[in-house]
């Protein structure tokens, strides 16, 4: 694979990349026809982002060839080396005029060359590994509701938030109103919290297309981040969601780029008492620290749920790569099995997002086998 | 000893004495060689030398010459301390080291001789400081050999085009490589960290060299430890030249020009590093 970037694109590239670092812990690199995908997931499972640069972005773009018998190379790098390399976007916009990145796979090595001013070149040669296909599993067509609005309105509204929150509500309220809400969770004393809750009118949106009496609660810490990727690059930002439990998902749509950030959000049976709504998760058991157990409550709901049209995923979906419980860990998810891990904090009350099988050539559908849940398609070892 | 508020009258009795109207001409230079807790004073005719060592591998000089002092006067044909460079520079900002404009620290520096401490007498807005540092034996100073002679690589650039570079560099590495060829590359920066290698290259016809003079292809290593502190000199200074000799020994020269316009030099030498393998290139 081997691609240019050139002008004010690279700034870009490299907003991009501080944008995922506050996902996750390590970057993958995806070349396709459509373009290069940089994604990123948490360690808990519970977000995931991507960022899709058409072949227009790129002064050139060459994705490399896929055999019959092979795909398109993707591979993982550590973040912070990849971070490194834009750590000041300033700087970049200063005195980079192009960058270049090659996918090297018989040298083992990714190199990122950046063309600056005065002719100085820098030129990083970082260690890659090879990775299985990271997709989480979603639908922006699945969802009930969907709002949409410049970046700077809802960045003017998060920064109400203190920096240390973690959760926030979003709900819809009589009039259209859009309201958010600091999440408390049930335990915390009343007289020691401060609540904070504003309202937006349905005219600072761009569009509103909700149902009524909806509310959802995500992450603050990972939307901040694309937040700040949109309020740069000036594009309105897309908020599809539905019942509580299921995922939220933000884009941020250009001609030469596409946004997704997908974010697990609480299930109604933990969120406030405030919350009015019933949905076919309602009933669903208490969670608990074992993540296999909540994976089998949760694919036994979807069972029982009605789902909202062919565009769910079937229940059965094989997993990618889950958290240990039963199977045999990848060699390339080693380090997510460590005891600490770095990065957000796993939350025990969100789901984790579903992840799509490598089998499944792009757009989540019907999965063609039951029985392997766990097993990655690397082939039994 | 008697001590009085009052300074001596200039070069009475004192091995050294000197006055400076703005402390900081003094502070900022020295701050450019502060990678260890003590330095060697050296005051002759031509002014002030203040060296800084660390593990025998490297040597930061920092030049104050006569010049920039309003008055400078050694007895002797030189005069050697050993002092606590930290102490000195806490005392030359004892009225803080921000630089507002318009103000600054005026300094008078006494020293008696052998075995007596140095007194600095510090004065802002009226108010007088008196501090009194002891001194040590001078201890021996590594003298690394270096003549324009030996030199066979030499660049001369635009500090503007290094300091980043400096600022940035993979501290996960252990070695700073520095290549200088009159080939391509021509000059090179490299570093083997954690992350993978990262290398940096300046083409002869760039606008920041203003002098290239490379006569032969040179790669050497150096711990990038011992290095990393330059990157204060390399902060002040508006050009730097760069210098090997034969051994690979490390000549970096910093052209610093004061609040006043005046030019200082601090220069840094270093051992290469024998004890790293081949890295990969």
């Amino acid at each position: 694979m081997k691609c240019v970037i050139a002008g004010g694109n690279v700034k870009v590239l490299g907003r991009a990349v501080h944008s995922l670092s506050r996902i996750g812990d390590e970057l993958y690199l995806e070349p396709t026809e459509s373009g290069l995908s940089f994604r990123a997931v948490n360690s808990s499972r519970s977000a995931f982002a991507s960022f899709l640069f058409a072949p227009l972005f790129f002064q050139l773009y060459e994705p490399g060839s896929a055999g019959p018998d092979t795909e398109l190379f993707r591979c993982k790098v550590h973040m912070k080396s990849f971070l490194g390399i834009f750590r000041s976007l300033p700087s970049l916009e200063k005195s980079v005029g192009k960058c270049l990145i090659l996918l090297k796979p018989r040298a083992s090595r990714l190199v990122l060359q950046l063309h600056c001013k005065y002719g100085v070149t820098k030129t990083h040669n970082l260690a890659f590994q090879e990775c299985e296909r990271l997709q989480a599993v979603f639908d922006t067509q699945c969802c009930a509701s969907r709002l949409c609005a410049p970046a700077r309105v809802l960045a003017e509204a998060i920064v109400h938030f203190p920096l240390t929150l973690a959760e926030v509500t979003l709900g819809t309220g009589p009039g259209g109103k859009i309201s958010l809400r600091n999440y408390v969770e049930d335990e915390a004393e009343p007289s020691k919290t401060m609540l904070t809750e504003l309202w937006l009118a349905e005219d600072e949106f761009q569009s509103v297309a909700v149902a009524p009496g909806s509310h959802i609660t995500f992450c603050l810490k990972e939307f901040r981040g694309l937040l700040s990727f949109a309020e740069a690059s000036n594009l309105p930002l897309t908020i599809h969601f539905d019942e509580p439990g299921r995922p939220v998902i933000f884009t941020l749509d250009d001609t030469v780029l596409e946004v997704h950030l997908v974010l697990a959000t609480l299930s109604d049976a933990e969120s406030s008492s405030q919350s009015p709504s019933t949905n076919s998760m309602s009933h669903l058991p208490a969670p608990s620290d074992d993540f296999a157990d909540d994976l089998e409550s949760y694919m036994a709901a979807m069972e029982t749920s009605e789902g909202c049209s062919e565009g769910l995923p079937s229940p059965t979906f094989s997993l990618h790569v889950p958290r240990p419980a039963k199977s045999k860990p990848e060699k390339e998810e080693e380090e997510e099995e460590e005891g600490a891990v770095p990065g957000t904090p796993p939350h025990k009350k969100f789901r984790s997002l579903f992840f799509g099988s490598v089998m499944t050539p792009g757009r989540p559908g019907p999965a063609t086998t039951q029985e392997v849940l766990a097993e990655d398609s690397d082939g039994e070892s | 000893m008697p001590f009085s508020a009052q300074p001596p009258a200039s070069g009475e009795r004192y091995a050294l004495s000197a006055s400076l109207d703005n402390a900081r001409h003094l502070s900022s230079l020295l701050r450019a060689v502060h990678f260890q807790d003590h330095a060697t004073c050296l005051a002759t005719a031509s002014g002030l030398r203040v060296t800084v060592e660390d593990a025998k591998c490297i040597q930061a000089n920092a030049f104050i010459q006569a010049e920039i002092f309003q008055e400078f006067s050694v007895q002797e044909e030189s005069v050697m301390f050993r002092i606590s460079l930290s102490v000195l520079l806490d005392c030359l900002t004892i009225f803080g080291s921000s630089s507002l404009p318009g103000t600054s620290t005026a300094l008078r520096m006494c020293y008696r001789g052998y075995g007596y401490p140095l007194m600095l007498f510090l004065e802002e807005g009226g108010v007088v400081t008196v501090c009194k540092i002891n001194t040590q034996e001078p201890e021996e100073l590594l003298d690394f050999d270096f003549c324009s002679t030996k030199v066979v690589n030499k660049i001369i650039l635009q500090s503007e085009g290094l300091r980043e570079a400096f600022a940035e560099l993979d501290m996960t590495s252990e070695v700073l490589q520095i290549t200088m060829s009159p080939d391509k590359p021509y000059f090179r920066l490299s570093t083997f960290g954690n992350a993978g290698s990262a290398h940096l290259d300046y083409p002869r016809d760039s606008d920041l060299i203003e002098t290239f003079h490379c006569n032969q292809t040179q790669t050497n290593r150096y711990k990038i430890s011992l290095l990393k502190p330059s990157t204060k000199a390399l902060a002040l200074s508006c050009k730097v030249s760069i210098r090997t000799d034969a051994q690979g020994f490390l000549s970096l020269q910093y052209m610093i020009r004061n609040e006043d316009g005046q030019i200082c030099f601090v220069e840094y030498y270093c051992c290469p590093d024998e004890d790293i393998t081949e890295a990969e290139l």
